[in-house]
């Protein structure tokens, strides 16, 4: 499978998606965010980083990006997207998932390892997650604190497309176990389609057990067996 | 001539700066200060002679798009 990872100025997770991708058995290639097209893309990933200097605010800049067109155009037909912590502000500020991140509650950036609770396995990015195993996965971040109104917070809960939240290391959800302020301890959501998907933490830095962690292989496994599916199906 | 953009998080968002420069201000002996609000104020030089309704039509919308995220924030502008 061919994965498409973004390129931004200032992207700095790009390398590790690319490793991680690579690791786990398939290909992947940098597109510059200038470049107009992807390419011959099976996945899109838009990585961590602080695109722009996270001048005026996290993301804002890039969502107009050139490329940020094709990845609109790629989602509009069903292409597979993840936003990684940079990645998932530059899908909210494209419209492309609801709500918006903004700074942490206690105003320090966090670099630590967090506990996600799968919420639901009902989507190309959680199929094949083992159920009720807290993933442990790190965060680098200091505006990763997720934000959405009311009618959409009740939105996401009516559609499950809240799809991880953080949790302490026994899997329980706690006022504790949330280290940015998130409401509802939301990590990631995705849209009501549910082909784009975005979270704060760093799957791809949690890929090999030298990293200390690789809880993360699982998010890239269930994007794999989705995109595995798809292809038996067109066939 | 000059667009100046005033930006604010909304009413709903956690505040978190805010709230911090108040606590700031009660511990520096500043009385009777009920919330602090921490926005964004944006200059945009614009070149003489520009017309007054088109500059205000195309800043409101770049305002919209760019300069202020609606999710969270709110703005108000004025040219001069």
């Amino acid at each position: 499978m061919n994965f498409s990872v973004l390129q931004f100025p200032a992207s700095n997770c790009d390398q590790d998606a690319i490793h991680a991708i690579h690791l786990l058995g398939h290909s992947a290639r940098l597109v510059w965010h200038k470049d107009a097209s992807l390419g011959d893309t099976d996945a899109v990933i838009v990585p961590g980083g602080f695109s722009y200097g996270d001048y005026l605010r996290c993301g804002a800049i890039a969502r107009f990006s050139p490329v940020m067109q094709a990845v609109k155009q790629f989602a509009d037909q069903g292409g597979l997207v993840l936003g990684v912590c940079n990645g998932f502000q530059v899908l909210t500020e494209a419209g492309l998932l609801p709500g918006a991140l903004i700074r942490n509650r206690d105003l320090q950036f966090h670099c630590e390892y967090i506990h996600l609770k799968t919420v639901t396995t009902d989507s190309a990015f959680t199929s094949c997650i083992p159920v009720g195993t807290p993933l442990r996965v790190p965060i680098a971040h200091g505006e990763g604190c997720y934000f959405a109104d009311e009618a959409t917070l009740a939105q996401l809960q009516a559609g499950n497309q809240i799809l991880w939240q953080y949790c302490d290391a026994g899997g329980k959800v706690t006022d504790a176990a949330n280290p940015n302020g998130s409401l509802q301890n939301i990590a990631g959501i995705c849209n009501e389609r549910r082909n784009v998907a975005g979270l704060m933490p760093h799957p791809e830095r949690a890929c090999e057990p030298l990293l200390g962690s690789d809880d993360g292989r699982w998010i890239f496994e269930s994007i794999f067996a989705a995109l595995k599916d798809r292809s038996v199906a067109a066939a | 001539m000059k667009a100046k953009i005033i930006i604010t998080p909304k009413k709903a968002v956690l505040d978190p700066q805010g709230k911090t420069v108040q606590n700031a201000l009660a511990q520096m002996g500043y009385t009777g200060v009920t919330g602090v609000h921490i926005g964004k104020y944006i200059e945009i030089d614009l070149a003489p002679g520009t017309d007054l309704a088109a500059a205000h039509k195309a800043i409101k919308e770049a305002a919209h798009r760019l300069l202020s995220n609606p999710v969270i924030e709110d703005y108000r502008l004025e040219i001069e």
